[in-house]
């Protein structure tokens, strides 16, 4: 009882916040939305019995991917007047756009249900979920032994495009000076002061 | 607590839902109040080290200061300003405060004593965590102001980086304990060092990543002397400074239900949580919550110590401090202690490691339910599963 109320409440909300994501006007509520929509897929997760997936959701995309949304977007200057005659401008390719996606998904569940595709062997269908091992290590199991080799390439790549997007972007600025923090404490007083018994009425030379 | 309700004539699912309830009532209404006294004592802890009374006037020793402010508060006008985004200006508060609350929820204060007690604790709590950005970042932008605006950015720059080396932090933890329950590795701590002290923080490996974690707790809070977000010397009161009243009052109670899970964290991942500090039998005569309750008041003093007497950072070096020293720091730790326990515990020769698939599910109903059912960390050794063949015959 309690799982079929939260089922439907995840994912009635759900939907309505991913369809307020695009109605919405402006565009921070449009993130805070996403951010609804992200955290009941989290809830569903959990439904399932995917909790590490669930959790995984929330931190990776909640609480750093949308965080940098938001902060991209907070900071944009938006002229609503503009984004209106750029709707109109646009109307067209996105009525292409919507059409086709609408076509490919009716061809698709179309397909399957005449039963022309063979959605792999019926062994192959999702993994039977068990109880008492835990999520993290059936995961764990699978990817550290059979994937490993695409779990580590997949590591691989994601470093070499971390990498690429800082070599891309970093501009090491001449004329700025920058802040030597070894330096800085390596510096002593006698390396900038000097004592000097001055007697009175001369100048000092500096 | 189930079945408790339970053999009062309820159903399962209804003795579930009521205890659950319970459960969250039982901790959200404490919290309150110790957060309500443990401002008090802050107060008091500052006066003390700035050789002052402190509060002194509402009550026995100013016990109730924290009561009265909070009246008082109560009592005020909600100011919204009038150029502001006024939806998003009344969640931002609401957000705060029930993330902050949220969290609580695998913390276990005894043996067993937890409300929910899941296989993902720590990482919940990492979740849980990350979203408390948002109460700050929305309550900066929802304000339409421009040094709330300033608090909202620098707090999501200061928060991400900080995550993401606690992160690392506690992917060591969990590594030896070898799970993400927080119950588990409470469990692991048993005895830890020398048999005798139950505390991670005092194996020699893990007690640099204990300093680590504590400072980063502080900057993760946006706690002294990080509390960047609301330096009062460049941006008024940072996020908070167009709130007034009640709004204000909930980020004040979210700020700080935050430090004390940070402090409760501390006490749980570090320093055995609700286990007595060492692992003598008489001293388990003594409560488990009375433990993990004195473990949460020492941290807390360490942390109104070091807001009392460390002056802030500036920003470039929290920066550079998460990014450049903690994050390769902790990084560095992972491989290290990750390393560690292969050599030591998962005394395994390659030669005779066997991976899951290669495994017949004959072979491995054998291994599962013979001696070494857990940790089968990538695959299992084929000497184990030749001893637990022959036992099992």
């Amino acid at each position: 009882m309690i799982q079929v109320i939260s089922f439907y409440l995840f994912a009635s909300i759900l939907i309505a916040s991913a369809a307020m994501v695009i109605f919405a006007r402006n565009p921070v509520h449009s993130v805070l939305w996403l951010i609804v929509a992200f955290f009941n897929a989290a809830g569903l997760m959990v439904l399932i019995g995917a909790e590490f997936i669930a959790m995984l959701l929330v931190i990776v995309y909640v609480g750093a991917v949308a965080v940098l949304f938001l902060f991209v977007v907070m900071m944009l200057d938006i002229d609503f007047a503009e984004l209106r005659a750029g709707f109109v401008k646009n109307v067209p390719l996105g009525l292409l756009l919507a059409v086709v996606l609408v076509a490919e998904l009716i061809l698709g569940v179309g397909a399957y249900r005449a039963g022309a595709v063979k959605l792999g062997t019926p062994e192959a269908g999702a993994a039977t979920v068990s109880n008492t091992v835990p999520n993290i290590e059936a995961i764990g199991n699978l990817l550290y032994s059979k994937y490993i080799f695409l779990f580590e390439s997949a590591g691989l790549i994601l470093l070499v495009a971390m990498v690429g997007a800082i070599v891309l972007t970093h501009r090491r600025s001449h004329g700025s000076k920058g802040q030597n923090i070894n330096s800085q404490n390596m510096r002593r007083p006698q390396d900038a002061t000097r004592n000097v018994n001055q007697p009175v009425g001369q100048g000092v030379e500096l | 607590m189930t079945s408790f309700f339970q053999s009062l004539g309820m159903t399962y699912e209804a003795a579930w839902f009521t205890a659950t309830i319970a459960g969250i009532l039982l901790i959200a209404f404490p919290l309150m109040l110790a957060v309500a006294l443990i401002i008090y004592a802050e107060r008091k802890l500052w006066a003390a080290f700035a050789l002052r009374k402190g509060p002194n006037v509402v009550g026995p020793f100013g016990v109730l200061q924290s009561f009265a402010d909070g009246l008082k508060v109560f009592l005020q006008e909600t100011i919204i300003p009038s150029a502001s985004n006024r939806g998003l200006f009344l969640i931002a508060p609401i957000i705060t405060f029930t993330v902050a609350l949220m969290a609580w929820a695998v913390i276990p204060f005894g043996d067993g004593m937890v409300l929910a007690d899941i296989n993902v604790g720590l990482l919940y709590i990492l979740a849980i965590s990350s979203l408390g950005v948002y109460g700050v970042v929305i309550s900066g932008w929802a304000s339409n102001s421009k040094y709330p605006f300033y608090s909202a950015m620098r707090a999501a720059a200061q928060m991400i980086s900080y995550e993401v080396s606690i992160g690392f932090i506690l992917i060591c933890v969990v590594l030896w304990a070898g799970t993400f329950n927080m119950g588990g590795i409470i469990a692991g701590q048993k005895g830890h060092v020398l048999g005798l002290i139950n505390a991670y923080a005092l194996n020699p490996l893990l007690f640099p990543i204990a300093v680590m974690f504590l400072i980063s707790a502080m900057a993760e809070t946006a706690r002294a002397p990080f509390d960047l977000t609301e330096a009062e010397s460049e941006l008024v009161a940072g996020y908070q400074t167009e709130y007034s009243s009640m709004a204000f009052a909930l980020f004040w109670l979210g700020e700080y239900a935050n430090v004390l899970l940070m402090c409760a964290l501390n006490a749980i991942l570090f320093w055995g949580g609700w286990l007595p500090p060492v692992d003598w039998a008489p001293l388990y005569m003594v409560p488990g919550i009375f433990w993990l309750f004195a473990k949460i008041l020492v941290m807390f003093f360490i942390f109104a110590w070091v807001k009392a007497t460390v002056p802030r950072y500036r920003y470039d070096q929290l920066m550079r401090l998460g990014w450049k020293v903690f994050l390769p720091i902790s990084l560095f730790w992972v491989f290290l202690v990750s390393g560690y326990l292969m050599l030591t515990r998962y005394e395994c020769k390659n030669s005779e490691r066997m991976y899951i698939s290669q495994v017949t599910d004959v072979e491995r109903g054998k291994t599962f339910t013979a001696d070494k059912p857990t940790n089968n960390w990538d695959g299992i050794c084929r000497s184990d599963l030749n001893v637990a063949g022959k036992a099992s015959k």
